[in-house]
């Protein structure tokens, strides 16, 4: 293990300590903060909660359906844009705005069209990822260096054939980019939209507990949250890491 | 002559321009014929067309005027089976192992694994990469990437070789000890060989014909036949003829380079 | 990013993309206004009315003056804060290497899950607002400073030692105009995660603020405001997004 995976650990290790200490010994007030070991308990409680569990499931399912639509379109949109650069050209400026658009404003706009239910949360979940993927797919299919068109037709492959086995390849670390984005944003779009206003959920879970004084419930679904949500990125960023490493980039 | 695999006649290219700018005339006319087996390199000033040249008799792109014909038939906007190419830039797969890439083309058309088997690993044994077949592109050198992308299409046993500057951005004794492989698996295969390259030596050491091109538009100046017997290597630099013809290279491309840098600026 | 930066060559023909652009959005809202009708979403021409009456209403102004008091401190703080920790992590390798992945895990997450510790400790109101907002614009201000800290090529660092220059002079005359064009884009980013995050926390939990009546808007139907709002705060996103892009266009260009 290299030396800064030790330092971090042991930084994060002594964090986690010097906390659970001043929770335990009353610096920090229990109504602000409960000690992290308490927070795994109630974590593990909360398996056992119906009510959680469920949100459990409410949440996921509209990350998933969020996260395939956005990933579905996204990379039609992109292939489409890449072959019509005019096209691309005119939507440029929408894509390279887009992120720094606040998308939760959008929020009210679609529970007034749909509905206080799992739609408009779905929408900005399926909003946010989706131009991270159009944009990683156009970078992935710039990437392909015009050498291996013409090897393509050199091998006599025809236009299917060719997007198979030489664009797929070649832009697939860029597009597992895409990939890798559209899964956080989709968390952060749903999950965040459950938090300022929904009817379940993991987010709404967490934020009842608060409105309530639940501080226990609270801690441990926002322990649970962040725990999946870091093990997914990070599992996902290390995939990433070892495609690139393989091609010999960065 | 029906000895003769490749027939070009007054191939030309101009590159039609839009909005106001004038048409550039890249290539032509030029008339090329190259026999069966034969070994032919085209030296040029750069911009002069050579690699237009190769582009149009591989197919990739099409004449504006003029004809080609492969080994009797028409070449038009595809490169007819039969033919290998090898590019300047790095062609090799990142994605696959250096086996993977040799087996590709194989793959593509079908062959049984067993016979994909085999003849990868002569191909690995030709151009010498037998202990890294299981390696990616990203761990080898340039020289040993433009090895896998020879080994891929050797493996296709095609009967012309086109190779557009394939050692150009090798230092000078890799492309020397390159070239003598080159001229191994020239014999070993039979196959015709059209080479693109600037650098003269190379050119005299490695062909039957050295193909002069004039600068842009380009056209051929003068064909020179060396002469040199079938099994040479890079040692044919100590023969008195070799100087002589790399100076006669030299004194017709010499006014064109100039011309072609000129016209640049 | 290279995608980002080309986009702004202010050119004639990009001049007409832009209208070409505006015009098949505002066209694909009317659409969708004849689609779903006036109840669930205003049309355009109404809506620009609404916006123009809305800011020409005196109680309008305190929510945007809110507002933009708790965007301006948070982004106050993630700037500072965020470029004298990325410059430090730049410098540093070692606790560069230990920080970022913690940062970049910062980066991915749903921050509102951490809104209530902040809640917890600061309570509902204006110091929530503008410490949710500096947490999100400080994570990519840090990485990008970092990150243009670290990437300054060596060469540079040589050639002013051999002229002989003395740290300070190095830090102004070499490290900050090679460090500017990364440091730039931080900044950028960061102005826009801000933006977010404080509204965010407005509409979660607030009495005053442009996130607050928008919220407010919803509770009592009144869709009109909700879409002169979100336009507003849209265009305001997109403006200063592209504004900054253009600056940061020929900071690249001379780099």
């Amino acid at each position: 293990m290299r030396k800064a995976t030790k330092v971090r650990i042991a930084v994060l290790l002594a964090a986690a300590v010097a906390i659970e200490i001043a929770c335990r010994a009353g610096i920090i007030k229990p109504y602000s903060m409960i000690p992290p070991t308490q927070m795994l308990v109630s974590l593990v409680k909360l398996f056992t909660t119906s009510g959680a569990v469920a949100d459990m499931k409410q949440t996921l399912s509209a990350v998933v359906i969020a996260l395939t639509s956005a990933l579905i379109v996204g990379f039609v949109v992109g292939a489409v844009l890449h072959a019509v650069p005019r096209l691309r050209r005119i939507v440029d400026p929408l894509l390279a705005t887009y992120y720094s658009v606040p998308i939760f404003v959008f929020y009210p706009v679609f529970i007034v069209a749909f509905g206080l239910n799992a739609i408009p949360k779905t929408v900005i979940g399926f909003l946010y990822a989706l131009v991270a993927v159009v944009i990683n797919t156009l970078n992935g299919l710039d990437r392909v260096p015009v050498v291996l068109w013409k090897t393509a037709k050199a091998h006599q492959l025809g236009k299917v054939s060719t997007a198979i086995h030489i664009v797929f390849p070649c832009a697939a670390p860029y597009l597992f980019t895409g990939v890798k984005l559209a899964i956080a944003y989709a968390f952060i779009g749903v999950i965040g939209s459950e938090f300022i206003l929904s009817s379940g959920g993991l987010g709404y879970r967490i934020s009842f507990a608060y409105n309530n004084f639940q501080t226990d419930v609270m801690y441990g679904l926002m322990l649970f949250v962040l725990s999946v949500v870091i093990t997914v990125n990070m599992a996902l960023y290390v995939w990433e890491r070892r495609l690139m490493k393989r091609r010999g980039e960065r | 002559m029906s000895d003769s695999l490749v027939v070009a006649k007054n191939v030309t290219r101009v590159f039609r321009s839009s909005g106001g700018m004038t048409d550039v005339h890249a290539l032509g006319p030029v008339d090329l014929t190259l026999d069966n087996g034969e070994f032919f390199t085209v030296v040029g000033p750069s911009g002069c067309g050579k690699s237009t040249l190769l582009e149009i008799i591989s197919g990739l792109s099409e004449a504006t005027d003029g004809e080609v014909w492969f080994d009797g038939a028409r070449v038009r906007q595809a490169v007819p089976p039969g033919v290998g190419i090898v590019f300047q830039e790095d062609a090799s797969f990142p994605w696959l192992t250096v086996w993977e890439n040799i087996a590709f083309g194989l793959k593509r058309k079908g062959v049984e694994a067993r016979e994909i088997s085999r003849l990868v690993d002569n191909a690995l044994r030709l151009t010498g990469l037998r202990s890294f077949a299981t390696a990616y592109p990203a761990q080898l050198s340039g020289g040993m990437r433009q090895r896998v992308c020879i080994a891929r299409i050797l493996v296709l046993e095609p009967r012309l070789i086109l190779l557009d500057e394939p050692f150009g951005a090798l230092d000078q004794q890799t492309r020397l000890i390159m070239g003598d492989e080159l001229l191994k698996l020239w014999r070993e295969t039979g196959a015709t060989i059209l080479l693109i390259t600037h650098a003269l030596d190379e050119a005299t050491m490695l062909s039957d014909r050295v193909g002069v091109m004039s600068a842009r538009p380009g056209r051929f100046l003068d064909v020179v036949t060396t002469g040199w017997k079938r099994d040479r290597d890079s040692r044919v630099v100590s023969d008195p003829e070799f100087g002589k013809i790399t100076s006669h290279l030299w004194s017709l491309l010499r006014g064109e380079s100039i011309k072609a840098i000129s016209d640049q600026t | 990013m290279s995608t980002a930066i080309a986009a702004f060559r202010p050119t004639l023909g990009r001049m007409a993309d832009i209208v070409l652009l505006v015009g098949a959005l505002l066209g694909l809202w009317q659409i969708v206004h004849e689609f779903a009708g006036a109840i669930a979403m205003t049309a355009p021409l109404d809506t620009f009315r609404y916006t123009l009456k809305l800011v020409a209403t005196a109680d309008f102004w305190p929510h945007v003056y809110r507002t933009g008091t708790a965007f301006a401190l948070a982004l106050l703080i993630a700037a500072t804060f965020g470029l004298l920790i990325g410059a430090i992590l730049g410098f540093h390798r070692l606790s560069g290497e230990v920080a970022e992945p913690i940062l970049v895990a910062l980066y991915s997450i749903p921050k509102v899950t951490l809104y209530p510790i902040i809640l917890m400790f600061f309570g509902l109101g204006l110091v929530a607002e503008v410490a949710f907002g500096a947490l999100h614009g400080i994570v990519p201000i840090t990485l990008f400073t970092t990150n243009a800290v670290r990437n300054i090529r060596p060469v540079f660092i040589k050639t002013a030692r051999s002229f002989g220059l003395g740290p300070w002079d190095l830090a102004r005359t070499i490290l900050f105009p090679a460090a500017l064009p990364e440091i730039f884009t931080g900044l950028r980013v960061g102005f826009a995660v801000t933006l977010i995050g404080t509204l965010i926390s407005e509409m979660f939990g607030s009495k005053r603020g442009l996130g607050f009546l928008l919220m407010n808007a919803l509770g009592v139907n009144n869709v009109d405001l909700i879409m002169a709002l979100t336009l507003l705060l849209v265009t305001f996103a997109a403006v200063t997004n592209s504004v900054f892009m253009a600056i940061e266009h020929r900071i690249y260009r001379r780099a």
